[in-house]
């Protein structure tokens, strides 16, 4: 029983002493943003790694949800004859909650993995010792422009996952529920409030930080070779999808508390 | 001038450096030889900051090197890495120029790419290699770009870690006239971890031995040979049997 105890104290403890590491290397982050030197030639490839080239994935999931969403809610309104409640539910469940949060996970998929296995390979092969012996941060150098490229561009990548989103819902709205083109469309936009959109951007941009930083967290932390770098590109996908889930919630709360 | 007194290290319960004492002077080259996993690459690190020691002082200059302004520091040191750590994300010319393309005093980029192209020259690759990226590049190769990336920005402190394995013997003779020459005609201070003895005697002005994390021998590289340490001379012959186990 005592060693129950201790091993979950210890185990607490471990826990703890983590997120505290993690807090603190995210302030450090942010503290390094506002100042210099800035590597502007990183942060426009991270921009273009990151934001750019999740495009396709991030609007072809977003097509597919939308429709799967129209479906759903045409059978459910169906039982209490609101089937003409698809397009506002669609445009608002897209753009609150599954936008964002489909965009994170795609990203967190793409980009967390790619970001810890970059840095974790440099940090095994001594890449990242000597970018300090070369008088250069690796926060700066490395963490900042992921960071902030990936803040930048997941609020994009959602506004293009709404929008193809709501068009995936129209697609099936139109071709299999019978709704007309014009009304579809108009009922979307009449019913569409901007705080509907712009809460689904900020989450995109919280959410677009958290892949980042656990990206490059995990990366910086790996140790002993190959199988190390593994962990820890696993350890990112798989921290910053829980964290995208858990902050998605407490966004929630904040923003639509009823 | 750079000293060390009492420098320790360890790595959780494996005791690495157990109270070094050394000193390089200026302008001297100084050759690390040691037992493999003797810990002369953590030595250098430890000096770099790269490494924190548990116990002990490094002093540059007589200035605490923890202490120093990081950046004035680091500027001062050149550092060849046992792997390469070239950066893979980059071609050769940026590698070699990373140092020169950023922070004060940084060149245009067609004068850093000169300057790359320079210091590929003395270690022997050609122009056609500039525009490559590490991985297409063999490892004798890379840990040539490796020293030219250390000799950039022409420090006045080089460390180099085992600047000739894997290197043919008449490319190993190129870059022991090239260390050699980087002491004698600039004037820098090198530091260089080999296991070749050939090197250590074209490179070395003194020679330090590590043994069991403390400095078992240092001493001119001529007189080497006549001293009396049964360690140094079952090192430097290469013998299986002697004080030194042949597991380790
Ligand atoms: N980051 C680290 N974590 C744990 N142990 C380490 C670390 N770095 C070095 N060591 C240990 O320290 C010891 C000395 O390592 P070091 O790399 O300095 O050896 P070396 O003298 O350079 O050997 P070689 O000639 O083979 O390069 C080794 O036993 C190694 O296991
Ligand atoms: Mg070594």
């Amino acid at each position: 029983m005592i060693r129950v105890l201790a091993t979950t104290g210890r185990g607490t403890r471990g826990a703890l002493a983590s997120v505290g590491a993690v807090v603190r290397f995210a302030a450090a982050v942010l503290g390094h943003l506002f100042r210099p030197p800035f590597y502007m030639g990183e942060f426009a490839r991270q921009l273009l790694a990151i934001g750019w080239q999740s495009l396709p994935v991030v609007g072809l999931t977003a097509i597919f949800t939308g429709g799967a969403l129209a479906l759903q809610i045409y059978a459910g309104g169906a039982r209490f004859n609101a089937e003409a409640v698809v397009p506002s539910i669609v445009a608002i469940g897209i753009t609150r909650e599954l936008g964002p949060v489909m965009a994170g996970l795609m990203v967190a998929a793409r980009v967390a993995s790619s970001i810890a296995a970059e840095i974790g390979t440099m940090k095994v092969t001594e890449q990242i010792d000597a970018l300090v012996t070369l008088s250069t941060d690796p926060m700066k150098y490395l963490a900042v422009p992921r960071v902030l490229a990936a803040t930048l561009a997941v609020p994009a990548l959602v506004a293009v996952g709404d929008a193809l989103g709501i068009l995936g819902g129209w697609l099936v709205g139109i071709t299999r529920l019978g709704f007309d083109e014009t009304v579809y469309l108009r009922n979307t936009a009449d019913f569409l409030e901007t705080w509907d959109i712009l809460s689904g951007l900020i989450k995109g941009a919280v959410f677009g930080f958290l892949v980042a930083l656990m990206g490059c967290w995990h990366g910086l932390c790996s140790a002993g070779g190959a199988q190390g770098v593994g962990r820890a590109t696993k350890a990112a996908v798989v921290s910053a999808a829980v964290l995208i889930l858990a902050a998605n919630y407490l966004l929630t709360e904040l923003f639509f508390r009823a | 001038m750079i000293e060390l007194s009492g420098v320790h290290k360890a790595f959780g319960a494996k005791q690495v450096l157990r109270g070094i004492d050394l000193s390089v002077a200026t302008g001297e080259s100084l050759v690390v030889i040691g037992g493999s996993g003797s810990g002369k690459s953590v030595l250098l690190k430890c000096i770099l900051g790269l490494v924190a020691p548990d116990a002990g002082r490094i002093l540059l200059d007589g200035e605490d090197a923890g202490r120093a302004e990081r950046d004035a520091f680091l500027a001062r040191f050149g550092m060849l890495f046992q792997g390469g750590a070239l950066f893979d994300s980059l071609t050769v010319w940026q590698n070699v120029s990373f140092r020169l393309l950023r922070g004060p005093g940084k060149l245009s980029r067609v004068a850093a790419r000169d300057r790359a192209m320079e210091k590929l020259a003395r270690v022997g690759l050609g122009s056609e290699v500039a525009d490559l990226y590490p991985a297409q590049l063999s490892g004798g190769m890379q840990k040539r770009v490796g020293l030219a990336r250390a000799i950039a920005a022409e420090p006045e402190i080089i460390f180099f870690d085992e600047p000739t394995t894997g290197l043919d013997p008449i490319m190993a003779g190129v870059i022991n006239t090239l260390i050699r020459g980087i002491v004698t005609e600039m004037g820098a201070t090198a530091v260089t971890i080999t296991h070749d003895m050939t090197s250590v005697r074209a490179i070395a002005d003194r020679v330090a031995m590590l043994h069991e994390g403390v400095i078992r021998w240092v001493g001119p590289a001529a007189g080497m040979d006549e001293a009396d340490d049964p360690c140094l001379q079952q090192f430097i012959h290469g013998r299986a049997e002697g004080p030194i186990a042949s597991v380790r």
